[in-house]
């Protein structure tokens, strides 16, 4: 799993590339969370595109950075999120709070 | 009973990195029933869920054996069986409940939920200190009855 990160204002966005499974993702929240701390961004944008599977592991990540950010008065968004996972997100309603924009594959 | 026209069985230790191994498995045997990719990535989903559970939660602090068997059978239904000897679950059903987990913030409780509601059934077998079993199908029908279904061991 390759994580990246990109600021423009105070928007970060976030880059996940890879197996979004518990053996890749190991570490990956604290690392997001450890960003949002030092950068402080009001909106946060994981940007999925580069996800190529995703289970209930890539779910808390996004919830613990949807809390992150929340705790921090800011926002978070999901972008270019492919099919599978948007099917994992809604499985677990989590689209409902957390916005989803653009399409996904 | 019914019997399977197909069956694979799978023994691995529970090192994290087999956990796509596992899922690639399951996908590769499915993929003789001619899923669709949603229901590839939905029967990859389930048992990612359902082997991590053994890496993290069954085995915490060791390596342990998984154990899986794969069945088709005529009716085009794929049934996959999880086991491992690990420390069990006391409460089943909280297990089940989502957002309910022992693992902290890098879980997010929502394993079992994600088994159901990708499977067309799931069942929970455990018992403290002795193991946990994980049963679950998906019956693959609408590609199926377009097809031939799998037929005599040559085909
Ligand atoms: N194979 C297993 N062995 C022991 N405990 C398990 C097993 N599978 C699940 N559990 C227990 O059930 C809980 C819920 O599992 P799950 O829904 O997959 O959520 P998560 O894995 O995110 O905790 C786990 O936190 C754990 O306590
Ligand atoms: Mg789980």
């Amino acid at each position: 799993m390759k994580v990246s990160y990109r600021q423009e204002g105070r928007t970060l966005t976030v880059a996940l590339q890879g197996e979004l499974d518990h053996h890749a993702a190991q570490g990956v929240l604290r690392g997001i969370e450890a960003a949002v701390d030092t950068r402080l961004p009001l909106r946060c944008v994981l940007d999925m595109g580069g996800v190529d599977f995703m289970d209930s592991s890539g779910l808390a990540i996004v919830l613990g950075t949807y809390r992150r950010l929340r705790e921090l008065g800011g926002s978070l968004a999901l972008a270019r999120v492919p099919n599978q996972a948007r099917r994992v997100l809604s499985a677990a309603h989590l689209d409902r709070f957390v916005s989803i924009e653009g399409g996904g594959t | 009973m019914r019997r399977p026209v197909n069956e694979i069985k799978l023994r691995f230790p529970s090192r994290s990195a087999n956990e796509g191994f596992a899922r690639a498995a399951v996908a590769c045997f499915a993929a003789q029933l001619d899923p669709t990719l949603d229901e590839l990535g939905d029967i990859k989903t389930a048992v990612s869920e359902a082997v991590t559970n053994c890496i993290v939660h069954a085995y915490p602090d060791c390596l342990g054996d998984i154990r899986m068997r794969v069945r088709i059978f005529p009716d085009g239904c794929l049934e996959i069986v999880v086991s491992d000897r690990g420390c069990g679950i006391t409460d089943v059903e909280q297990a089940r409940q989502p957002m309910f987990t022992t693992g902290g913030t890098e879980r997010a409780g929502m394993g079992f939920c994600i088994m159901e509601s990708f499977m067309d059934t799931l069942r929970v077998r455990s018992r403290p200190g002795v193991g946990t079993t994980v049963t679950m199908s998906r019956r693959l029908r609408a590609r199926l009855s377009a097809n031939a279904a799998p037929g005599g061991p040559s085909d």
